[in-house]
């Protein structure tokens, strides 16, 4: 008898080896310490190889960046010290507390806190970027959704895309004669296209399965456009969206160069006229910065509109 | 008898950039009501195409199509689809996939807690009442297709149409979800249209069994009459004499006298 019961143990615990309460309930006919004692030694085994991996990964994750960073900053450092127009990163570091220090201070129109500065060029990017938004998103619905106006539109679209976005600042300064619209029109026009191209190619590519789904069950254009076309585009729009904060971004600090007033283009020419050249590398940061903060942002935006 | 989906003398010749291309010609073909009836053929004989005209998804070059005594002009849910790859909208609920069907047929008519009733009722039928609020992505192939399947039944279609809607599934999943539309199908006197290229699906559920030949040019080669008792049972019709002379018959149309796909394709 007990002869059978320890096989059927033996047995037991080869096909389910190291499933605790299994190894508990088999405990109380054979040997029990020994058994309760490796089971527990595994459990502990694998909670600790569990941990090692999770370190493994998390220092994987990590550290590439920080030894990145640190090489950058190295680099930075040996070229300054050849090249002394150039500040080291120790003193663009105490610069950089200084200006953090206070970045809502206003001293007068043309001397105000790095913190007005960034917020002034984002409420411009917003304001062009939304208007671009407004304008550029039912269009390329019309153009996805029409042959003949997507064919109407297509060489105009083809031959404005490509002009550098401050080409269109003397038109903007001409028609607005102001500095501060003319600097949202720039945005606008440049940040208009992603999102016109992105939003027609969603729209054109809306799978035929859906539309059939539409089309058997007679929706009306109503439904079609809000159950069917407007969710299965959402994705392509998002990406226009994400690519046309990307150009305002980086056209905001030209065009404030170029127009002047509160702006972080502005406070970077302000700054070269006053040669204050770690004041430069830090707006170079700050708008590197914000710039990737508006990306992930919209990352995040659009991760929560993917389906699959 | 009288027929319910009447097809006659029906071509479609599609444009394409080389040319005229005639996929079908001389269709004929009458169903009667409660008739489940399966194409089965090659791929490229235009079996889908076929079911794609009695939808209303494309038009028909020649010929006369009626269902219910009405002819067939552009696309209707009183012919309901189920699409192979089931053709749910990723970013509703299944429930609300249904739903969305509901409430273009029985919106008018209906309030608000009928078509939420129908909709669960449909779900029930084809056994996904308990994972009605997840969405598509979230459940498994075999229950896509179901929810597809419950999008069809929903409206109270005149005529079900099913193309290849188990294609995709493995082998036991697509065995349970053809007993269970054999036993909906059965319930509810549907009148279904499967286009299918699997020979066992076709002798276990059809009523007749429709055989197309090759492609291009392809039309009924040869019309099967499937008279074996309801309800069918898969295990039990694998020791019938009369299935297996079925089985044949569709096997010799399609290998001996249809052999040649890859020459035609």
């Amino acid at each position: 008898m007990p002869a059978t019961l320890a096989a059927v143990a033996s047995m037991s615990e080869l096909t389910n080896p190291p499933v605790p309460h299994v190894q508990a309930a088999n405990a109380a006919q054979a040997g029990e310490e020994e058994t309760r004692e490796s089971a527990d030694r595994a459990v502990a085994y694998l909670a600790a190889e569990l941990r090692r991996e999770r370190v493994r990964a998390a220092l994987l994750a990590i550290v590439p960046p920080i030894l990145g960073i640190a090489l950058f900053v190295a680099i930075w450092g040996v070229v300054s010290m050849s090249a002394p127009q150039l500040p080291s990163p120790a003193k663009t570091w105490t610069s950089a507390l200084q200006v953090f220090s206070d970045p809502f201070y206003r001293k007068g129109p043309n001397d105000q806190g790095i913190g007005w500065n960034v917020l002034m060029s984002l409420s411009r990017v917003g304001i062009g970027f939304g208007l671009a938004a407004l304008v550029g998103i039912p269009l390329g619905f019309v153009l996805g959704r029409f042959a003949f106006a997507n064919a109407m539109a297509s060489p105009i679209i083809s031959l404005l895309r490509p002009v550098s976005p401050l080409a269109w600042l003397p038109i903007g300064l001409m028609v607005f004669k102001a500095a501060n619209p003319a600097a949202i029109w720039v945005i606008f026009i440049s940040s208009i296209w992603p999102m016109v191209i992105n939003t027609a190619v969603g729209v054109q590519r809306v799978p035929q399965d859906y539309l059939n789904v539409a089309r058997v069950l007679n929706l009306s254009e109503w439904k079609v456009m809000t159950r069917i076309l407007f969710p299965a585009v959402l994705p392509y729009m998002l990406t226009g969206v994400r690519l046309a904060i990307g150009v305002a971004w980086l056209v905001i600090v030209a065009a404030e160069m170029l127009t002047g007033g509160v702006g972080i283009g502005f406070w970077v020419w302000d700054e070269w006229n006053n040669l204050n050249v770690e004041h430069i590398i830090i707006a170079i940061f700050v708008v590197g910065i914000v710039g990737l903060l508006l990306e992930q942002l919209l990352l995040l935006v659009a991760r929560r509109f993917n389906y699959t | 008898m009288t027929a319910y989906v009447h097809i006659e003398s029906v071509g479609m010749t599609f444009k394409t950039k080389r040319g005229p291309f005639v996929a079908l010609r001389d269709i004929d073909l009458s169903v009667t009501k409660g008739e489940f009836i399966a194409l089965i053929g090659h791929s490229g004989c235009g079996k889908s195409t076929l079911l794609n005209l009695v939808a209303g998804l494309i038009d028909a070059t020649t010929g006369v199509m009626l269902c219910a005594g009405r002819e067939i002009a552009g696309p209707g849910p009183e012919r309901a689809v189920v699409f192979q790859n089931h053709s749910l909208l990723p970013w509703l609920s299944c429930f609300d996939n249904v739903h969305l069907a509901v409430e273009r047929v029985f919106g008018g008519a209906e309030s608000r807690a009928d078509l939420k009733r129908r909709t669960h009722e449909a779900l029930a039928l084809v056994g996904l009442a308990h994972a009605e609020h997840k969405m598509p992505h979230e459940v498994s192939g075999g229950m896509k297709q179901r929810v597809g399947i419950a999008r069809a039944l929903a409206v109270q279609p005149k005529v079900l149409l099913l193309d290849e809607p188990f294609g995709a599934l493995d082998a036991l999943t697509r065995a349970r979800l053809q007993d269970e539309l054999m036993k909906i199908v059965q319930g509810a006197g549907s009148t279904v249209l499967m286009v299918t290229h699997d020979v066992d699906e076709a002798v276990l559920l059809a009523d007749r069994i429709v055989m197309m030949t090759n492609g291009p040019a392809a039309t009924i080669g040869e019309v099967l009459k499937i008279e074996l008792p309801r309800p069918r049972d898969r295990v039990e019709l694998n020791g019938n004499a009369q299935y297996h002379h079925y089985r044949t018959a569709v096997l010799e149309f399609l290998y001996r006298r249809q052999a040649h796909v890859e020459q035609a394709a």
